[in-house]
């Protein structure tokens, strides 16, 4: 994500590297902001009484265990991506980077497929329809943009890949803070289909 | 990897970047970031001024006409909002900025760049909110009137006019028409980005780029204020965030989060509001608090008394401060459980802030104080916060708070403990550490004269409002009829406030003045006890001629003396030839030192927000989208072109 003023003689007090020692303290911001948007759905999906359908009667579990299931091997692409570079093999490290991000595109795909199908519904379930209807979307959809913004830096990654024939961890983007970001953004929705699709 | 290896006398970087307007634009030096957060604080700081002062016009008498009902609440709104987010976090980001590396023994912050980014972020978040000014529009509710029964806004009733608070659903789409509390909704989440992005960064600066030797309890206090406030910011910004999406997305999408006409929940915004409110009081305090931890030891001549216990009170503050928002809302109808334990939590936050207050009273006990200006608002600070603390302790009584909810009681508090504490904490701090940035001393004789006239219109200004508020005066309320009787003291507020901007008007000409003709400083003028003392004044662009080494809790003191037997200081005869030997490494570094280079994509990316700030509210326009649009792909190819750099690019060769 950014330079280091690093000098040779400063030590990383922690041992751990400046980068990845700030995703993971961004990430501990992020728990926030999706548990926020969790127990807002939760809130509202059990006050009944306003404009019909909510989205627990309009999931359809079987179709979005599929996209679960390939966003969750997506994480082991990225872990393998992960592994490749650290044997510093370039070739497959830019092959599972670019698997990782296609798997991303496809959830994503999955998840406008679902909005569709939910808008287009009769009666259709638009975020203004219900106040739970409201809080599904605008968890989801956050979570949908988190996807789409590490589709975004695995293309960057990839593309640097191809373009200097070879990824550094000298960039300040990096491979690692790349997979924290993208396993974070995995548990998340393991979170989410389960409190929100399956638990009723 | 492009090292220029300059002559000996270049010490600075290539020229165009080191002066003139392009090297702040383009800065990523800590300490011009610090020094360009403190200037823009406070010019806002003077328009949030200016904006209590207009308030002050309005209620010196009873029945003012100064202002309209729904100006009244444009300009508290705004008066709160100005001070909160763009005055004290800010100035707090200001002194974290400049002070926090240097005191830590770092070259800079972990992420140069992320901090402009920061920064600008902060900048054109600001600028945002204000252009409400400008651009905003404000109407009533269906069928209904504005504030006051007027039916058209006047152009300073045209700005954001919810409160700070923007309660729901009043600051929703169904009661608050117009584009005004878009501009406050979307301004607050530039400004928290802004703030989040500061917050990983400064932690990720304390953790690893500690001196050798600086361990976690041997930083000073000041930066464990700086840790503690960043993980406030860390874990409360989401919340605010979540909780302004929601406000965004009621009133651009039609959401109905807060619309409690349809199954929306005002009370959800309350708790949303207050769990990243509260946290943020003690966002506002801390910096202050560690601040005056470091001027007390210094002008006691003592070291700080129970080091680890003002640091763990401190970390306890910031634990606790997530547990007590409710306190925020005992009249909103909460369980009567959720009250007492609410109440008692608040209790419990007494403990940790006496224990401070206890340690700074033993820091000074049998010192050999002396009365500069830093040391009067230090202790101006202790005094008026142990007030406002006193005051904010009835609070957690849940029967009288109830008595005291919307009365000016809550404003006097609140005033006590961020103007008397948090603005006074701040003086004390630019007071102390003005010769770090310019090698000059404020004048002593005009200093004394601003701390006398702001502590004095301080008291006059606040103090009255403990009484008019258990009298019965509400707070955001327009004007009060005579019968009342509230205004005599109302008058005497009103000449505490315009007492308190002569203050500043004092501190201003100091400030201008000093800094031009100022005394020379020198090295160390307060013989001080912290290494941000072991580097020359003003800070040489390297900070640290000599990587530091620290073995010490106060290691700078601890460099100059010695204890005798019965442990009074005593001056080691070398302290001189010691400050003389810091002084030359720092001002001819014996080794190379690379420091990173400047870049354009924070001040890009961080315009790319007003962009989207402005594409969101006006999406139903022609032009909203594609501005949208613009400023979405300004932000991500500034993020992807900074993000492609290597690190070695970044870094040219100085030599000394």
């Amino acid at each position: 994500m950014s330079d280091i003023a690093h000098d040779e003689h400063l030590h990383e007090s922690t041992g751990i590297e400046t980068r990845k020692l700030a995703m993971w303290i961004f990430l501990s911001s992020e728990f926030m902001f999706f548990g926020a948007l969790i127990s807002n759905y939760l809130l509202f999906k059990g006050r009944v009484g306003y404009p019909e359908p909510y989205p627990s009667e309009m999931f359809d579990i079987p179709f979005t265990s599929v996209s679960s299931f390939v966003l969750l091997m997506s994480s082991l692409t990225m872990v393998l991506a992960d592994h490749a570079i650290h044997r510093d093999d370039q070739r497959a490290t830019r092959t599972w980077i670019v698997a990782t991000a296609l798997l991303g595109m496809v959830f994503l795909s999955g998840q406008a497929f679902e909005f569709t199908e939910f808008v287009l519904h009769d009666p259709p379930m638009k975020i203004s329809t219900n106040p739970a209807a409201s809080a599904f979307f605008t968890l989801t959809g956050f979570h949908g943009m988190h996807v789409l913004i590490g589709v975004i830096m695995l293309l960057t990654l990839a593309g640097t890949s191809f373009r200097k024939g070879r990824l550094s961890t000298a960039t300040g983007l990096n491979l690692e803070s790349v997979a924290l970001y993208w396993h974070f953004v995995d548990i998340i929705w393991i979170v989410i289909f389960t409190v929100v699709y399956l638990i009723k | 990897m492009a090292s220029t290896t300059a002559p000996a006398s270049t010490i600075f970087r290539r020229p165009k970047q080191t002066s003139g307007w392009m090297s702040w634009l383009t800065t990523v030096d800590h300490k011009k970031i610090g020094i360009m957060y403190g200037y823009s604080a406070f010019f806002f700081f003077i328009l949030g001024g200016l904006e209590a002062l207009i308030l002050r016009l309005q209620l010196a008498g009873p029945n003012g006409t100064v202002l309209d009902a729904n100006e009244y609440n444009a300009m508290f709104t705004m008066h709160g909002t100005t001070m909160i987010f763009l005055f004290v976090m800010p100035v707090g980001a200001a002194f974290f900025n400049y002070m926090m590396p240097l005191m830590i023994g770092a070259r800079d912050v972990a992420f140069p760049r992320m901090n402009a980014l920061s920064f600008w972020i902060f900048i054109f978040g600001g600028i945002f909110l204000y252009s409400s000014f400008l651009f905003g529009t404000t109407g009533p509710p269906a069928g209904g009137n504005l504030p006051g029964g007027a039916t058209d806004a006047s152009w300073l009733g045209s700005t954001i006019n919810g409160g700070w608070f923007m309660y729901q659903p009043n600051a929703g789409p169904r009661f608050s028409t117009g584009t005004v509390l878009d501009f406050g909704a979307i301004g607050l989440q530039i400004l928290g980005l802004a703030s989040l992005i500061s917050a990983v960064n400064f932690i990720a600066t304390i953790f690893n780029m500690r001196a050798k030797g600086m361990k976690l309890l041997r930083m000073p206090v000041f930066v464990w204020m700086t840790l503690v406030v960043a993980f406030l910011l860390l874990f409360s910004l989401p919340i605010i965030a979540v909780a302004l999406f929601m406000v965004t997305f009621d009133r651009q999408l039609g959401t109905l989060f807060f619309d409690t006409f349809q199954g929306g929940d005002a009370i959800l915004w309350q708790h949303l509001f207050w769990l990243f409110g509260h946290p943020e009081v003690y966002i506002l305090i801390l910096p202050a608090m560690g601040i005056v931890s470091e001027t007390l030891p210094v002008f006691s001549r003592k070291p700080l008394f129970g080091y680890p216990a003002v640091v763990f009170a401190g970390a306890a503050i910031g634990f606790l401060g997530f547990g007590v928002w409710a306190h925020h809302m005992f009249a909103s109808g909460i369980t009567p459980v959720a009250q007492a334990a609410f109440g008692l939590a608040t209790m419990t936050i007494a403990v940790p802030t006496g224990i401070k207050i206890f340690n700074w009273m033993g820091t000074m006990w049998m010192g050999k104080i002396k009365f500069t200006t830093p040391m009067l608002f230090s202790l101006g600070f202790v005094a008026l916060f142990v007030i406002g603390g006193l005051s904010g302790v009835t609070h957690s009584i849940v029967p009288a708070d109830w008595q005291q909810t919307d009365t000016y009681y809550i404003v006097a508090h609140f005033h006590y403990v961020l103007f008397g504490g948090a603005i006074f904490g701040i003086f004390a701090g630019l007071y102390y550490w003005f010769p770090k940035l310019t090698g000059r001393m404020l004048s002593e004789r005009l200093g004394k004269l601003h701390f006398w006239l702001m502590f004095v219109g301080m008291n006059l200004t606040f103090g009255p409002m403990h009484w008019l508020g258990l009298q019965g005066m509400v707070r955001r309320t327009w004007k009060y009829p005579e019968e009342y009787n509230f205004g005599t003291w109302n008058m005497v507020v009103t000449v505490g406030a315009y007492t308190i901007a002569l203050s500043i008007l004092v501190f201003m000409i100091n400030w201008v003045r000093s800094k031009r003709r100022g005394a020379e400083s020198g090295m160390d003028p307060w013989d001080a006890r912290t290494i941000e003392w072991s580097i020359p004044n003003p800070t040489p662009e390297w900070n640290f001629g000599v990587n530091p080494e620290v073995q010490a809790l106060d290691d700078w003191w601890h460099r100059k003396y010695d204890e005798d037997d019965e442990g009074r200081p005593v001056r080691k005869a070398e302290a001189d030839a010691t400050i003389a030997q810091f002084h030359d490494q720092g001002v001819n570094p014996p080794a190379p030192i690379h420091l990173p280079s400047p870049s354009y994509f924070p001040f890009l990316a961080g315009s790319a927000f007003l962009a989207i700030g402005y594409g969101v509210i006006y999406h139903t326009k022609g032009w909203g989208l594609p501005l949208l649009a613009f400023g979405v792909i300004l932000l991500l190819s500034s993020m992807i072109g900074w993000s492609l750099e290597p690190i070695e690019e970044e870094h040219e060769e100085v030599h000394a």
